[in-house]
């Protein structure tokens, strides 16, 4: 083989790799955000709709961003094909055309749902709600508002919170005594954003940041937390593993989490699929039983045990002083604050 | 024979090839990428391309508003149904709510509102003022002109904690909101402090290693280079194992009765720069060592032989030849730690966050891929400065090893 040769067998083979890999067929890829909410999925949805299937699929986690949904659309390469997402971001992503705008009134489950859960390119996966949390064996009489998770002289101990502004700068306003329905009026202002910052420069060298959501639950049960934020479902999860962690139902945070599939995807057809099986009254009933968050089948609540509708954030008694996230608000100042808002960290 | 030089000529080159393929590829190219993403404005003058043009002839000091052009433009632009025209007017409205937060629902809203079917025979003017009143405020379009040119120092001047205002004087952003000159006089100190500490102790490392026998010498060239085989996530894990309050350390330290509480020796500046000059040592030791193989023992003893005592034979003799090593350990060193992002993002709270940090934090969560070009682009320029100031003073052959 001359050297010329050799050479021109390298370069074809390295493109041969290079366009291989992209092309490939891939199993059905789905993607949640970890944990025991994860585990529900895979126990309520995904093993179940696998094994009616006869397929395969591939599992995989996310804390939220738009980031890698959006280097796959431009690079071409897209390995996600049905997604958790919050809201805000299902709505950016969507009009950036990163997500398929499917027509969810064509699924078989549509019927059943409740049409507020169905929004363009999303369809309502859970409703779910970060509140107050703590230990009661080790705080007897424990914290009952945010104002009482900013008192550090009383209950001393480090402070979980999400590491984002989302979720964060809402409870800082609450604990500087906003009502929970004034607190996006008050945040939309320049003075309101800096009342916010300043509440969380009073405990900021009290706050543990946690990222994904099982975070604060293992930081809870290792005492290296005295209180946190948390989402809902996670906590009652933990009740079940025997401990004694409240859910403090007053000043919660709830908003509603969407599935969302990749435009692009190469398993589009399976995907739309899969969200109609994951959307449909059997499986719904059986994941909200494994973890209290909110469906959008009405059919599959009518269904639920009045036990586990009492611990939903939707119950009647968990909504007495509740604030929903502002899906629009955190579009328009989503950028801003979050940037803001890892700078601060930083500081 | 020319004809069998150049021959000889083109397979040498053929065969550096690959290599020189390679360096265009995976270093030139990235930088190239890098300078155009932190200057490279596309958004709004692809997305809104009528618009953008009909604003070039509008002077905000003259009118508050632009002409009845733009507003028609602007009304063309979002009423186009096809699906790219839709994602580039959403790429056009992620980068103006940059400009003002709000712009994003802004141009979207008021998209949807002039593609549903509505009554004609209004003004743009009046039409899109009746969609939403910002359409009526100056600075509205004052943002969109900003923002219409192909190219930007918007990143650039955010990555210093500036900004421009519309009639084009550029001032630092308010207090509260500037970070990244901090950030990178951090990132630099840490650098600098952690290069200082792996001379420190390197330098004795490196001197003992060179005039310790064979035996021991092996031992101490092992102790430096099987950290340096290891996996850097295997490192940075053990010594969050054992810095951590409940962690073998601490532990030692209260059985002797030293401390009586656990000290914090991880998740804040010490067990940064613990951890760091671990992973750097190196990087230091090597070059000196090898600056220090190569002076002659007989220097030192002829230094003693000529009266000088050792303090003074180590001052006058040795140390003055060990410098390219020194230089050339330092600057490595230094170069290193300062683009280091997953050692300090693993065991720093997030006050010893460096430059790297943002830059991951902006292309993989905020996905303000311009920001993030901006702010490697700044660290480049910084250790760029440094190596040349390095070669001007002690010479790029020397800090190389080349002489």
């Amino acid at each position: 083989m001359t050297f010329s040769r050799m050479i021109a067998c390298a370069v074809s083979l390295a493109v041969l790799a290079g366009t291989g890999a992209g092309a490939q067929a891939r199993d059905l890829t789905v993607v949640g955000f970890g944990g025991t909410v994860q585990d529900a999925y895979r126990k309520a949805y995904w093993d179940p709709y696998a094994a009616l299937k006869g397929i395969k699929y591939v599992e995989d986690t996310t804390n939220g961003g738009l980031a890698k949904q959006k280097a796959m659309i431009e690079t071409g390469n897209v390995t996600w094909d049905v997604m958790q997402m919050e809201a805000d971001e299902v709505a950016i992503a969507c009009d950036e055309g990163l997500l398929a705008d499917v027509d969810w009134t064509t699924l078989s489950s549509y019927k059943d749902s409740e049409p507020s859960m169905f929004t363009p390119c999303g369809v309502g996966a859970i409703v779910w709600s970060e509140v107050l949390t703590y230990d009661a064996d080790k705080i007897k009489e424990g914290p009952q508002s945010w104002a009482d998770f900013w008192n550090v002289e009383k209950w001393p101990g480090k402070r979980g919170l999400r590491k984002t502004a989302k979720l964060t700068l809402e409870l800082a306003l609450m604990a500087d005594g906003v009502a929970p329905a004034d607190v996006y009026t008050v945040l939309a202002t320049p003075e309101g954003q800096d009342r916010a910052f300043a509440k969380l420069d009073e405990i900021k060298p009290h706050i543990q940041w946690w990222e994904s959501g099982a975070q604060p639950l293992e930081w809870l049960a290792a005492g290296s937390v005295a209180m946190t934020a948390a989402f809902n479902g996670r906590i009652t999860t933990a009740q079940g593993e025997g401990r004694n962690f409240p859910v403090v139902w007053n000043e919660q945070l709830f908003a509603i989490d969407y599935w969302a599939i990749m435009a692009n995807s190469p398993n589009h057809d399976q995907a739309v699929d899969l969200v109609d099986y994951m959307n449909s009254t059997g499986p719904q009933k059986l994941f909200a039983e494994t973890i209290p968050y909110g469906i959008a089948n009405k059919e599959a609540m009518a269904q639920l045990d009045p036990a586990v509708l009492a611990i939903l954030p939707s119950a009647p008694e968990n909504q007495k002083r509740a604030l929903s996230l502002d899906t629009r608000f955190w579009i328009d100042h989503g950028q801003e604050l979050s940037e803001r808002f890892s700078n601060w960290v930083a500081r | 024979m020319p004809w069998r030089r150049n021959r000889g000529r083109t397979i040498s080159l053929l065969l550096i090839a690959p290599l020189l393929l390679f360096t265009f590829a995976v270093f030139l190219l990235p930088i190239v990428n890098i300078l155009t993403n932190a200057v490279a404005n596309p958004e709004v003058s692809v997305g809104l391309p009528r618009t953008s043009a009909a604003l070039a002839d509008w002077d905000p000091a003259e009118s508050d508003l632009p002409g009845d052009a733009a507003f028609e433009a602007l009304a063309l632009d979002l009423s186009d149904k096809s699906p790219e025209s839709t994602r580039a007017v959403a790429a056009a409205a992620r980068r103006l709510n940059y400009e003002i937060s709000g712009f994003r629902s802004l141009l979207v809203s008021t998209g949807r509102a002039l593609r549903a079917p509505g009554e004609d025979g209004k003004e743009w003017r009046e039409r899109l003022a009746a969609i939403d009143a910002r359409w009526a405020e100056p600075a509205t379009w004052q943002a969109i002109r900003r923002a219409a040119p192909a190219h930007t120092t918007f990143y650039l001047l955010s990555a210093l904690d500036m900004r421009q205002a519309t009639d084009g004087s550029v001032s630092l952003v308010p207090e509260s909101q500037r970070a990244y000159v901090a950030v990178l006089l951090r990132t630099l100190k840490v650098a600098a402090i952690t290069t200082l500490l792996c001379l420190a102790i390197g330098y004795p490392l490196a001197t003992l290693m060179v005039s310790a026998g064979r035996r021991f010498a092996l031992i101490l060239f092992g102790a430096v280079m099987l950290p340096f085989w290891t996996s850097l996530l295997a490192k940075t894990s053990a010594w969050i194992v054992l810095l951590q309050e409940e962690g073998p350390i601490n532990k030692l330290l209260m059985w002797s009765g030293l401390i009586s509480s656990p000290l914090q020796l991880i998740f804040n500046a010490t067990g940064l720069y613990i951890v760091m000059v671990h992973m750097m040592l190196p990087f230091m030791v090597l070059p000196l060592y090898s600056t220090m193989k190569s002076i002659p023992p007989h220097y030192m003893r002829a230094s003693v032989s000529l009266g000088a005592n050792p303090v003074r034979g180590f001052f006058h003799v040795y140390l003055p030849m060990t410098l390219p090593g020194v230089g050339a350990g330092s600057l490595l060193t230094f170069i290193v730690t300062a683009g280091y992002y997953i050692t300090p993002s693993l065991v720093g709270s997030p006050r010893e966050q460096m430059l790297g940090y943002f830059v991951a934090y902006y292309a993989y969560t905020s996905v303000n891929w311009g920001l993030a070009s901006a702010l490697g682009l700044l660290l480049l320029v910084c250790v760029l400065a440094l190596y040349l100031l390095a070669g001007r003073t002690v010479g790029v052959r020397q800090i190389a090893g080349l002489k």
